[in-house]
């Protein structure tokens, strides 16, 4: 016993004291990952992990009815590139992006312009213009649902002027319009907000000393304010165009993507496949779809900063 | 080194404790769960009253509840529940996706268990009623409510708008569409309330179209499935007077303008029975008559909801059970008066009426008796969910003034050929 102690003993004397495992480094370490771990565990298990998922399913054909789980290859991609309704679905996906984004930026820029005067009372026109942003998405939807009736209170409005509107969600082109018009309404005091914030960045004096070049109200805008927000536009831009692809309450609740398939975006396409149709697979399959166009598109906006961002330059 | 530790003994401890309250609770016994359409009181407190009649007796059973899915989205809801591994035990199910789940094999067979129940009287199901939800000879769900669909009546707004009541004119003999759209056109032109309402269609839920155009003799695909009817004369026919009804006559009220019958809005509204509960607080006279006779004669049109249990649930065997209760002839007797049943020797008047007080006997006898006596069953298909989107994004371009019907209905059939076929 003795000896076997001796032993023992004796490599930790002819050495220096092992240093302990719980170095201050490691230690901090520790704390730091125990810190963000509540944050990594929920995005594992809520973002990467359905993420996985849905590559996985992609690959299958699962009935959820039948309570079949076949794996079929590439076969969900086949009948994707098939599918006759896809073309039409994009279509309206682009269109819906499209209006959105053109419109939400356009009318969040001018509304942040004109807020940007100092003037009495400005902060309450600001917070009248936000206050949509904080509104449960489907409340505000189902309102303009009812507003865009046939008999509704926009077409009240018009008849007043002696106007016949038309049945807003029941013609193809109405109803498109209608469902971006809505998202612009609840969205674009957010974007407001980022811009009326970048266009106090903007110095004074670079407006003075323009002035005294003689450059006009426009001159000025072009010239200076413009790309000095550039970061903000090209910020706001992804998310509008990211969001805007992601679409659904509004769709839902107000036209269920009619008539015919006029407004059919891909998201809602998606939920009729997988939660309607029963073909999660398919649905799933659509789902890689959407990630790579969102992918591709923030991809694009991010190459091309360089050309027209300020700061890139 | 302590406070690391500490962060590790605090982590551990949370965890543990979340594990220890995250696990579920073990009940006492089994709790049942059933998912249904309505959310109507009347309605949930008889199926409670029943529930609770059978959990005296079945001790083992410590609960069984109700729950309501909206009426629109039902059957998504159902199979999202299903596809998160949380089926109910038992669900309503509506006739439009009975093939869908008879020939998915998700149902718990029925019959022996029904047959075995003590006082059940089996051979006493109307083989009609229990049709679509057969397979082979296997019961797949119980024919829960055979409910036909009639016509209800706002009889101070007919009044109000001097046309003659639906009663008279079957007395004349001149209860016809013609007349029907005429009248309803008359009390929109007088009153500016809704003439007519297919209740639930509004422009999207085409099948309840069926109420109308079997009237004509048509019906949206053939006995086997296999072939379109849209584009077929009398579907064509029917669609044409129903677009004129809608947009000229301006005997129904068009897309995006709803109009609520229980709510006192509309003259008329095409619906079933179990429906009546909502006319409870008296606001209006009313009636209740059969649906008008088509240029194809005398027809009727059921709704038909079964009650399937799903086999993959624990407590399967127990929910049939439940099942076996729900639908003996003493409960069936009072389920009557909201969900007539599919039992021959409950389908007579004084029974019905008994069970229903709201409704008199002559009006059970023309619309309860004769209509299954005489009734078709909604349209129904295997693939219904894909079917129904591509049927109602087609018709939308027959709901405006100046729709092209014949081209709108043979775009229909280029549709869903396809999946027809499948």
């Amino acid at each position: 016993m003795a000896a076997r102690t001796s032993v023992m003993a004796a490599p930790a004397t002819a050495t220096a004291p092992r240093a302990p495992f719980w170095t201050m480094r490691r230690r901090d370490a520790l704390a730091g990952y125990l810190f963000v771990a509540p944050q990594l565990i929920g995005v594992a298990l809520f973002v990467l992990m359905p993420l996985a998922l849905v590559a996985w399913y992609s690959l299958h054909e699962w009935n959820v009815l039948a309570g079949s789980f076949d794996y079929v290859g590439d076969g969900n991609y086949r009948v994707l590139l098939e599918d006759p309704e896809l073309p039409g679905v994009l279509g309206a996906t682009a269109l819906f992006s499209i209006g959105l984004v053109v419109l939400n930026l356009s009318l969040a820029l001018l509304l942040a312009v004109l807020l940007n005067q100092r003037l009495r009372g400005m902060t309450v026109f600001r917070a009248l213009f936000f206050s949509p942003v904080v509104v449960s998405l489907v409340a505000w939807t189902i309102v303009w649902g009812f507003l865009l009736q046939k008999d509704g209170g926009i077409n009240g409005i018009l008849a007043v002027f002696g106007v016949t509107g038309p049945n807003w969600l029941r013609g193809e082109t109405t109803a498109m319009l209608s469902v971006i018009v809505v998202q612009v309404f609840k969205n674009v005091g957010l974007n407001m907000v980022l811009f009326l914030a970048a266009l106090q960045t903007v110095p004074r004096d670079l407006y003075e000393a323009a002035r005294i070049e003689g450059a006009g109200r426009v001159a000025q805008f072009r010239r200076i304010t413009l790309p000095l927000i550039s970061p903000t536009i090209l910020l706001t831009s992804i998310i509008t165009i990211v969001g805007s692809l992601q679409v659904f309450a509004q769709i839902a609740v107000l036209t269920q993507g009619g008539p015919g398939i006029s407004t059919t975006v891909l998201v809602y396409y998606l939920y009729q496949q997988a939660f309607q149709f029963h073909a999660f697979g398919y649905g799933s399959a659509l789902a890689v779809l959407l990630f790579a166009i969102v992918a591709v598109l923030t991809f694009a906006q991010w190459q091309l900063r360089r050309r027209w961002v300020f700061h890139e330059g | 080194m302590t406070l690391g530790r500490r962060i590790f003994a605090v982590a551990a401890a949370g965890l543990l404790a979340a594990a220890a309250f995250g696990a579920p609770a073990r009940a006492e016994g089994i709790a049942l769960r059933m998912t249904v359409w309505t959310g109507n009181k009347a309605h949930l407190q008889l199926l409670d009253g029943i529930a609770a009649a059978y959990r005296k007796d079945h001790s083992e059973v410590a609960s069984v509840t109700f729950e309501t899915l909206p009426f629109d989205g039902y059957t998504t809801a159902l199979t999202t529940q299903i596809a998160g591994g949380n089926a109910p035990d038992l669900a309503w199910i509506f006739e439009n996706s009975a093939p869908d789940f008879v020939s998915s094999g998700v149902l718990l067979p029925l019959q022996d268990i029904l047959r075995a129940t003590p006082g059940y009287g089996y051979d006493d199901l109307l083989p009609s009623a229990t049709a679509l939800w057969r397979r082979d000879d296997v019961l797949y769900a119980y024919p829960f409510s055979t409910s036909p669909f009639g016509v209800f009546v706002n009889l101070d707004l007919v009044k109000q708008a001097g046309v003659t009541p639906p009663a008279e004119r079957i007395a004349a003999g001149t209860w016809s569409w013609d007349n029907a759209v005429a009248d309803a056109a008359a009390v929109h032109a007088k009153t500016g309330k809704a003439g007519l309402v297919v209740r639930d269609f509004d422009y999207k839920l085409w099948d309840n179209l069926a109420t109308i155009w079997n009237g004509w003799g048509a019906a949206p695909w053939s006995a086997d499935g296999k072939a379109c009817g849209f584009d077929q004369p009398a579907m064509a026919e029917a669609m044409r007077f129903l677009h004129k009804a809608v947009f000229t006559d301006q005997a129904l009220p068009g897309p995006g303008a709803p109009a609520d019958f229980f709510a006192g809005d509309a003259a008329m509204t095409i619906t079933q029975i179990s429906r009546a509960a909502l006319l409870k607080d008296g606001a209006f006279a009313w009636d209740l008559v059969p649906l008008p006779k088509g240029p194809a004669g005398e027809y009727a049109v059921i709704g038909q909801a079964g009650i399937g249990v799903f086999k993959a649930g624990a407590n399967a065997q127990a929910a049939a059970s439940f099942l076996a209760f729900l639908s003996n002839p003493e409960n069936s007797a009072k389920l009557a008066q909201f969900f007539p049943p599919p039992r021959k020797s409950q389908l007579v008047v004084d029974l019905l009426a008994k069970a229903n007080p709201m409704l008199k006997p002559a009006q059970i006898e023309a619309v309860v008796v004769r209509g299954i006596e005489i009734g078709a069953v909604k349209p129904s298909h295997t693939g219904n969910a894909q079917i129904a989107q591509v049927v109602r994004a087609g018709l939308d371009s027959l709901w405006r003034p100046d729709a092209d019907i014949d081209a709108a209905l043979q775009a229909v059939c280029g549709r869903i050929r396809p999946l027809l076929a499948r």
